[in-house]
């Protein structure tokens, strides 16, 4: 799906290393693994990976002064914190020190890997785009239009920005609880699948009257809207 | 009470300190007064001596030797205070009422005092004397002096007054910080005390409060309180252990019976897939109790932080409701909402999403088709109320209180999903804001409504 990425894990639960590690190599992603906060601020310091995963709480030296010292001395790797400090003011403290994302433990696999994969994509923003496009659907920014195979499509304001975020992370699995995060801006665990709705919604009107279906469930993991094969 | 321990606290020290500077004062005061008198009665002897001399002159200077011999005499018969002395060259006695020339050394012109010995009724006794000595003209010597016996009593009456009077000084201020401290020991003995018993696991013990309101009460009353919060804080952490061994044991051990009752089995791999897909889920699920369950701990003994922002409540629910209308769509359920007029809103955006969502998931659960789903928000007096209303069944009026305890679900509610969470943290949220949470009979269904003091309240 995506390239081969260079992904440093800097976490002290070895057990819990070992599986993202696992994890992460059977995407297809190569993965090195620090285990406190000194060894992994000297592996990141070097340079040379697609993006960090680093853990909040590090003997040595904590998540957080590794991120600020990192940030400090300009290198700009995509970050994602771990933690198991859940607290809405903790989240914030993580993004404050230069982290891009932040989850917490206990988290699912699909969610820690579809949220690297958004990671490394967003490091390389479509300059200021004003036209997405997936096989035959486009939208464009500027006029909020819709169009599929030529069609128009007539979508409300908050499904135009769910199809903006998917057509973004085209190729992505995308979890419920980034859809929550960044379409609605919402950062707690609703407890039925209220988003599942809207993507049916979503889905009637841009695959129902298609052959080619576009969108895609991903079991156990989210959504992924994607050209087909 | 012994001593050493009763010399050791802070009162005592104090006044000790308040003591020696107190003390110190009075003596400077009295040493002052004492130095003052003794001044003044050495002067004025000094100057009914020199009133003396100078009649004494005058009359040598009318009569001579003779003539001053004769006043001496004559003077030595009626003056009783008075003392003089004429002698020759040889200190031989001419005239006076002195009997010889004292011991003290003697410099003409210069002062002298000295004991003599003076007859009074059939005694003889001792008194003090001060006197000048002269030289007369041809080698004669002549002591004009005062008896200061009256003096002396009064300086050595006012020297030791002024002893007893430090000395009563010291002992009482040594006596009444003794006492203070004993008091003050005696109190604060009872709080170590009582914190003692606390410590050996009398939770329920306090501090008894005298009733003085003085700042030991302050402090008593305090430490009480903060007693009081640390065990409603243990109460509440028991609770919640109590919670999970009653609540999360059941799903823990379906979630190891399905594993062991697959791997009985001569499964195929897609029945062990979907065994273990069906273990995720569950252990998401227990997962997701479990953080909830923290949550309401954290909320409810406070440790959890709001981040106070600006809400405007119309957008605020129109987001909510855009949310779960789907939902409710899906269901055959109608969803609205109505906010009157412009309300702002100082609160949690997060935490009040939550609370909110939960009230609307649970109306959409608990409504039947064809139903509807209404949210409002309104300025209800000095509080901002945001309410859901379902057509559902409603709750009796009996279980209202119980269904926002944790894990408590009603009989009917049985076959829906949900973990008997979702009011608790609900009640949880309000009560980090200052509100509370209200359940009330819709006639029919459900009204649930967050009602939140308005002091948060932004025009």
């Amino acid at each position: 799906m995506n390239a081969a990425m260079r992904i440093l894990v800097i976490e002290d639960d070895l057990e819990a290393a070992g599986y993202m590690r696992r994890g992460l190599s059977e995407s297809g992603h190569v993965v090195d693994h620090a285990a406190d906060g000194e060894e992994g601020y000297a592996l990141a310091a070097e340079g040379g990976y697609d993006v960090l995963v680093v853990d909040r709480m590090l003997p040595k030296m904590d998540g957080l002064s590794v991120v600020n010292r990192l940030r400090a001395e300009g290198i700009n790797e995509p970050i994602l914190f771990l933690s198991a400090l859940g607290d809405v003011d903790d989240r914030v403290k993580g993004l404050k020190a230069g982290g891009d994302d932040y989850l917490v433990k206990p988290y699912a696999f699909a969610e820690l890997l579809a949220r690297i994969e958004a990671l490394v994509r967003r490091r390389n923003p479509e300059q200021v785009e004003t036209q997405l496009s997936v096989a035959d659907l486009e939208m464009d920014l500027l006029s909020r239009r819709v169009r599929r195979g030529g069609v128009e499509l007539t979508l409300q304001p908050r499904e135009f920005r769910l199809l903006e975020y998917l057509m973004r992370h085209a190729g992505q699995t995308v979890t419920r609880t980034m859809l929550l995060e960044n379409v609605w801006d919402y950062h707690f665990d609703p407890q039925t699948n209220v988003i599942d709705v809207h993507i049916s919604r979503l889905r009637a009107k841009i695959d129902k009257d298609f052959d080619r279906q576009l969108l895609h469930t991903v079991r156990g993991a989210g959504y992924c809207l994607r050209e087909p094969s | 009470m012994n001593l050493p321990k009763l010399f050791k606290t802070s009162t005592f020290r104090l006044s000790l300190i308040y003591l020696s500077v107190f003390g110190a004062s009075v003596l400077l005061l009295l040493g002052f007064i004492y130095w003052s008198t003794a001044r003044l009665t050495t002067s004025q002897t000094d100057e009914t001596i020199a009133a003396e001399i100078t009649g004494l002159a005058e009359q040598y200077r009318r009569s001579g030797l003779v003539g001053l011999a004769d006043v001496v005499r004559e003077r030595s018969r009626n003056q009783r205070q008075s003392l003089y002395l004429l002698t020759d060259g040889n200190r031989f006695v001419i005239a006076g009422n002195l009997n010889a020339w004292p011991e003290a050394e003697t410099q003409p012109g210069g002062w002298l005092e000295f004991p003599y010995r003076r007859p009074i009724g059939g005694r003889v006794e001792t008194h003090p004397a001060r006197a000048r000595h002269l030289i007369v003209p041809g080698e004669f010597q002549l002591l004009v002096g005062r008896d200061i016996h009256g003096q002396s009593e009064v300086i050595e009456f006012i020297r030791t007054s002024l002893a007893w009077a430090l000395a009563l000084t010291l002992a009482l201020g040594l006596a009444g910080g003794i006492l203070m401290s004993r008091n003050l020991l005696r109190r604060v003995e009872v709080i170590n005390r009582t914190s003692r018993e606390i410590m050996a696991g009398e939770l329920d013990q306090r501090i008894p409060v005298r009733g003085a309101n003085d700042e030991l009460d302050q402090l008593a009353l305090n430490l009480n309180e903060m007693l009081d919060q640390i065990e409603r804080l243990v109460n509440s952490l028991r609770e919640v252990t109590d919670n999970i061994a009653h609540d999360l044991r059941s799903p823990l051990n379906r979630l190891r019976s399905r594993l062991e009752v697959t791997l009985m089995g001569e499964g195929s791999a897609e029945q062990f897939r979907e065994a273990l897909e069906a273990t995720i889920s569950e252990a998401d699920d227990l997962l997701a109790t479990f953080n909830a369950l923290l949550n309401i701990a954290k909320a409810e003994a406070g440790q959890l932080e709001i981040s106070p922002e600006t809400i405007d409540l119309g957008p605020f629910i129109d987001d909510l409701a855009e949310l779960y209308e789907p939902a409710a769509a899906e269901k055959g359920l109608g969803l609205s909402a109505a906010v009157h007029g412009k309300i702002g809103f100082a609160g949690d955006r997060q935490l009040l999403s939550q609370a909110l969502a939960n009230l609307i998931d649970n109306a959409i659960k608990y409504s039947e088709t064809g139903g509807a789903v209404v949210i409002r928000a309104d300025r209800s007096g000095d509080a901002v109320e945001i309410s859901v209303t379902d057509s559902g069944p409603g709750i009796p009026e009996n279980d209202r209180e119980r269904v926002t305890q944790r894990f408590v679900r009603l009989e009917a509610s049985r076959n829906s999903t949900g973990s008997g969470l979702g009011l608790s943290l609900v009640r949880a949220i309000a009560h980090l804001h200052d509100g509370v949470l209200c359940l009330e009979d819709a006639r029919p269904g459900l009204r649930a409504s967050l009602r939140l003091p308005s002091r948060n309240a932004r025009e």
